[in-house]
């Protein structure tokens, strides 16, 4: 297991059997090129003062595209607060996806209609949700398949050991995702775990685990496609490690060089998931300039939607933060409501 | 003549019937399934509606309210049991952070019609850690629904409401009334909201809740065999907090004492104290009195009459509300 599966190397060679179709890689590099575009208009926001933080996943996009490429309609997505590339993967429009990180409501989509968890910032607790989901979908006869994205470090808290193993006792429809970017903020893998790596952690639970180049969109999109064929068909969870890395800050307000090295980073430069898959691509035929120009235009379209959304200020109801704390509103909270509203009628008049 | 039944075979009933109505509705947690729980709540669940509808897990309790989150985010109705009081502690987190707030988070697109048994309180001679009084860790986050009923009747009707509520609830059971034997009556189903005047009383009003209901109504009965007559309001509903009936018997009275069995310090005795003080003011006679355990770890079960607040207790604090001044 100490050697991750590997599909396409760093030159674009391939390097394995089973290789998807290349349409399927096509339209993961045409997601791919979104992705690194979302990143880079959400970090550019955060300069602007547009955005109040965002924790980017530049280099962890191969991750974020397969996990959404994987899944039907009817299968859900949990996701962190480093997903967003994710979440916008999965057809949510990203200015939904940022309203988090705009400030102006904590989730700004339909988790719902979308089948995407609200973004998750406590480390790992959204996995036993994802498992409620999926043993909820199995009492009902319902063949739906729940993927639960968390990073290296949530595989220290609590709740995933208690979800994986819940999982595993029941059989759940659920794939875990670890994308191991080999940093909690500032602390390094080796803080975290001792094991030999975190996939080998599934053997405690009874669960097959795999270890995969995170940066490999190929071997991401085999190996996550094969453990949801399995939870579908009613084989239980899978833990999917992805070795990958986290090429920013943890967040704009972080300052990475107080505890790793640029040599480190440039290490992983080479690695870039575009990079590799572009290279099998253009060797292979499949991808044209033609259709690189249609996708770099998509992703602008894409960027330029979001700088739209983001440049408009939206009108916020103050009255909406007693609206939903209870499906009906407390005599308390209807009274503390008037009392804002007349607070604020004093300030206007 | 059949027995009268227990509080345990009320909460049964209540969970048998639930789930007989809806099949949506499911029981998990620790020793719930063949067992029936240690303390035989749901006893039959599991032979009569199989091991999908009440089950048991691993020993996780943090898992079992983040699961059951996800079963009421995907159509399910769950109810879980915490074995006791501060076993509960473990699923904090996912309490506060997330059965707490995923309504509020999506602005009501997702709601958690779920419930969260908790066997609470002292008085049974528990070692530690079994005997907590925990209603104001609870009552004190934003989103939780907090009720405790104080008879078997409401036993079996709360707990009703609790699992067609839309919102989630943590349902606390004074397991010092856990086997008390009273008339069951299962119609009509209480609402979660309303207080319930216990005891009409003229000279000044206890507010209890749980297992201080009963200590409260006997305090109320030796009064009255000294001359005093003391009226008995049960919250039953901690959140939400039924303002209306317990303003309304304070001011009748013009005295009052909060009777509850958790240390006192930032507690719920202090706050129903408070909104007493703020809406009574003028037709109060003496300051509120609060009658609560003390701040204090709950004691081993050798001392723990002496923390526990009693009839004398609160007799002692009407005694002192003032009445040679007016």
């Amino acid at each position: 297991m100490s050697e991750p599966m590997r599909l396409i190397n760093e030159t674009g060679a391939v390097v394995g059997d089973g290789l998807p179709e290349p349409e399927v890689l096509l339209d993961g590099y045409r997601a791919l090129v979104l992705a690194r575009r979302l990143n880079a208009q959400a970090e550019a926001l955060v300069r602007q003062g547009r955005l109040a933080v965002y924790p980017s996943s530049h280099g962890q996009e191969a991750c974020q595209v397969a996990a959404a490429a994987v899944l039907a309609d009817t299968d859900w997505l949990f996701p962190t607060y480093r997903d967003v590339a994710a979440i916008a993967a999965r057809g949510v429009d990203p200015l939904d996806v940022l309203m988090m990180l705009r400030g102006d409501w904590h989730c700004g989509y339909d988790p719902l209609a979308t089948r995407v968890a609200p973004q998750a910032t406590p480390l790992a607790t959204q996995l036993p949700h994802a498992v409620g989901v999926g043993h909820a979908a199995r009492l009902k006869g319902e063949d739906t398949v729940v993927m639960a994205l968390c990073g290296d470090g949530a595989t220290s808290e609590g709740d995933f050991h208690e979800a994986l193993n819940f999982a595993a006792v029941f059989a759940s429809p659920v794939v875990f995702l670890v994308q191991n970017n080999k940093y909690a903020i500032s602390v390094p893998l080796a803080r975290q775990s001792a094991a030999e790596s975190l996939a080998a952690k599934g053997a405690g639970y009874g669960m097959p685990a795999v270890l995969v180049d995170g940066n490999d969109l190929a071997a991401l999109t085999v190996v996550l496609s094969e453990a949801v064929a399995r939870a579908r068909r009613g084989g239980g969870p899978t833990l999917v490690e992805a070795d990958t890395y986290r090429i920013r800050a943890h967040t704009n307000a972080d300052d990475p060089s107080r505890y790793r090295t640029d040599d480190e980073v440039d290490e992983w430069r080479p690695r870039d998931p575009l990079l590799r898959l572009r290279a099998h691509l253009t060797s292979t035929g499949a991808l044209t300039p033609e259709r690189e120009a249609e996708f770099a235009a998509a992703a602008e379209e894409m960027a330029a939607h979001v700088r739209a959304g983001m440049g408009e200020e939206t009108a916020l109801d103050p009255a909406e933060l007693f609206a939903h704390v209870y499906s009906t509103p407390t005599p308390q909270l209807r009274e503390q409501a008037a009392l804002l509203a007349a607070e604020l009628n004093e300030v206007r008049s | 003549m059949t027995e009268k039944p227990t509080m345990i075979q009320a909460l049964n009933r209540a969970l048998h019937d639930a789930m007989a109505a809806d099949e949506s509705v499911v029981v998990f947690g620790e020793d719930v399934g063949p067992l029936g729980g240690v303390f035989r709540v749901t006893d039959g669940l599991t032979a009569t509606f199989g091991g999908n509808r009440c089950f048991d897990t691993p020993l996780a309790e943090a898992g079992i309210v983040g699961v059951a989150v996800g079963m009421a985010m995907n159509g399910m109705r769950p109810v879980v049991e915490m074995q006791f009081d501060a076993f509960a502690y473990p699923a904090f987190e996912q309490i506060v952070s997330h059965v707490a707030k995923i309504g509020n988070r999506t602005r009501g697109r997702v709601r958690l019609p779920m419930v969260i048994r908790v066997p609470y309180g002292g008085g049974i001679g528990g070692v530690e850690h079994h005997c907590d009084s925990s209603e104001a860790y609870y009552a004190h986050t934003p989103g939780l629904l907090v009720v405790t009923p104080a008879t078997n009747t409401d036993a079996y009707g709360l707990l009703r409401a609790a699992i067609e509520h839309p919102d989630p609830v943590v349902f606390l059971e004074p397991k010092r009334q856990y086997f008390t034997r009273e008339e069951l009556d299962q119609d009509p189903v209480p609402p979660i909201g309303r207080a319930v005047v216990r005891r009409e009383g003229g000279d000044a009003t206890l507010i209890a809740y749980g297992p201080t209901v009963p200590v409260a109504l006997a305090a109320a009965e030796q009064a009255a065999a000294e001359g005093r007559d003391l009226g008995v309001v049960d919250i039953r509903s901690i959140v939400p907090f039924d303002d209306e009936t317990v303003t309304a018997a304070v001011r009748r009275t013009g005295r009052a004492v909060v009777v509850a069995e958790a240390p006192g310090f930032a507690s719920v005795a202090s706050e129903i104290a408070a909104r007493v003080s703020e809406r009574c003011f003028h037709h109060l006679e003496a300051p509120v009195r609060r009658v609560t355990g003390f701040d204090v770890p709950y004691p081993p079960p050798k001392l723990e009459r002496h923390h526990l607040p009693g009839v004398d207790r609160i007799l002692d604090a009407v005694d002192d509300l003032q009445w040679d001044e007016t």
